[in-house]
């Protein structure tokens, strides 16, 4: 080739370098034509100059869009979840006990994310049998890492506090926490629920019945899971209610699994009359409708005994029941048989529920 | 916006996905989903197509974790490319079906209107600060081809300029940006 004609080739390659080169900021926003964007994109892989500014236009496109205010529904999760795994088997999945937990968390995560300042100054007040207590938002985030800590403990991870007294991990937690900015605490949380999940997930099947020490009683792994998912969607609430915004119960199938939980402890903490033999079925109705056969007095109780007494209630009721946020004499109830035993059960519930 | 990954997280995440943790794909959907389908909800302005263009997505970076590139940019970047694009093909897609269909192409966005819905709805001050002192022109420039979804000769014909003008545009506008974010620290 003369050095006349390299001369103009390089001329002419430089007329389309600056015509792809002007074409850089629509590219960033896929404003192109599709054969202008595959001829940029070709010319990017072969020129280091383009492909830079390239790069570094479409991270500022990317800035134009930011969080949107409104999150998509909660049940979107675990549609979009599901198709991905349809597509990609999983080589490690999260444990069907942990699954409460995980969509427990990332509600709460939501309605964080969207508190303004002022909000992180609100009290919200947490109740439980014996009393209530107020507390800001992100001092809330630390009793349920102090909590969260015990099992995140049992599983091999580092405990955010120390000692097994649940009272005492909350108030070591909170004084270490004091006057950290809100968004560390919800880091710091967050993080640890993270961890707990991917921990579980990644153990050998048996992780589940290991037993957690919460210091006054001690619960399975898979059980662990359950009461902090319960306690998490809870003290949601309780943040919710004091900032004022709305908040909705956990899906059917996760109030069906805390249920259960609550179900298993009932006769731990029941202390009516002495009896023998005694089988309370419990008919929940609503969101996470099904039937549970208590056994109070010896756990063998075979199940096809006749139920000494039957309870109806409904099921987010119950849960509430539970943790200490409704009258046990003064909420809607459907009773038959044995009503003293029947009251005596629903009166226990609230002992379930921890300060 | 609110808790931007760094690139340790970034690259951690990648490798979980890549190892086939479900949990990794959880926290992943906890992070952008409102990015995600917020964005394809602004493009498309239609809540099934945005669910759809949300599954689409957290498909392909589950199925092809591999294609992020760290170096090229952050994760949420990355996303955030997948989302617009697929949104953009979508709207574009469905556009040209409702033209062959001779319903034409719907009422054209009010460029005002775009501009001060994104701005209400920018959470983070930092970046809404440097979008709003952008020069007007540049501005609804970027706006309405971004959210719009329209190609730079669209845009110049709603706009009524040039081909050459609205790509420039477009060029200096995000070049003033990325200048403006890049002095910034990084939140």
């Amino acid at each position: 080739m003369s050095a006349e004609a390299g001369a103009e080739t390089s001329a002419l390659e430089g007329a389309v370098h600056e015509e792809l080169r002007s074409l850089l900021g629509a590219w960033a926003l896929d404003a192109c034509g599709t054969d202008e964007s595959v001829r940029l994109e070709a010319h990017l892989a072969s020129c280091a100059s383009c492909r830079e500014e390239g790069h570094q236009l479409r991270d500022a496109a990317g800035w134009l869009s930011t969080d949107e205010p409104l999150d998509p529904e909660p049940s979107l999760r675990r549609q979009v979840l599901d198709g991905c795994l349809g597509r990609r088997e999983p080589a490690f999945r999260v444990p069907a006990y942990a699954e409460p937990f995980v969509a427990e968390t990332a509600r709460l995560d939501a309605l964080l994310r969207d508190l303004g300042e002022l909000d992180w100054l609100e009290r919200a007040t947490l109740r439980w049998h014996g009393g209530s207590v107020e507390r800001r938002p992100a001092e809330v985030l630390c009793h349920l890492t102090a909590v969260d800590g015990v099992l995140a403990r049992a599983l091999g991870l580092p405990d955010p506090s120390e000692g097994t007294d649940l009272l005492e991990r909350d108030a070591r937690l909170r004084s270490a926490q004091t006057g950290r900015p809100p968004t560390t605490v919800r880091a710091l949380w967050r993080a640890q629920t993270r961890a707990i999940v991917e921990t579980a997930a990644l153990a050998p099947e048996s992780m589940a019945e290991r037993f957690v020490d919460y210091g006054a009683f001690r619960v399975p792994v898979a059980d662990s899971f359950l009461d902090r998912a319960f306690e998490c969607w809870i003290h949601a609430e309780d943040i919710a209610e004091a900032v004022g915004y709305p908040y909705n119960p956990p899906r059917g199938t996760h109030i069906r699994a805390l249920i259960g939980l609550a179900v298993r402890l009932l006769p731990v903490v029941f202390a009516g009359e002495p009896g023998t033999g005694r089988l309370v079925k419990l008919i929940v109705e609503g969101r996470g409708e099904g039937e549970w056969l208590i056994p109070l007095d010896d756990p063998e109780t075979p199940p096809d005994t006749e139920p000494t007494a039957t309870v109806a209630i409904d099921g987010v009721e119950f849960c509430h029941l539970c943790a200490g946020r409704r009258d046990p004499h003064r909420m809607p109830v459907g009773i038959t048989g044995d009503r003293t035993l029947a009251r005596a059960l629903l009166a226990a519930a609230p002992l379930l529920s921890r300060p | 916006m609110s808790s931007p990954a760094p690139i340790r997280w970034d690259r951690q995440i990648q490798r979980r996905l890549a190892r086939g943790e479900e949990s990794a794909l959880g926290e992943l959907y906890d992070q952008f989903a409102p990015l995600v389908h917020g964005l394809a909800n602004r493009v498309l302005a239609d809540q099934a197509a945005a669910e759809e263009i949300t599954q689409d997505v957290f498909a392909h970076v589950w199925e092809h974790p591999e294609s992020f590139d760290p170096a090229q940019g952050s994760m949420r970047s990355w996303i955030g490319t997948l989302t617009h694009r697929r949104s953009v093909e979508r709207l574009r897609r469905d556009a040209a079906a409702g033209a062959a269909d001779g319903e034409g192409e719907g009422a054209p966005l009010e460029p005002s209107s775009v501009e001060e819905e994104v701005l209400a709805a920018a959470t983070a001050a930092r970046v809404q600060y440097v979008v709003s002192s952008l020069p007007q022109a540049l501005r609804e420039t970027l706006l309405l081809t971004y959210f719009g979804g329209r190609t730079y000769r669209q845009a110049a014909k709603e706009l009524g300029i040039a081909p050459a003008t609205a790509k420039h545009r477009m060029r200096l506008g995000l070049q003033l940006l990325a200048s403006a974010l890049s002095t910034e620290p990084a939140r």
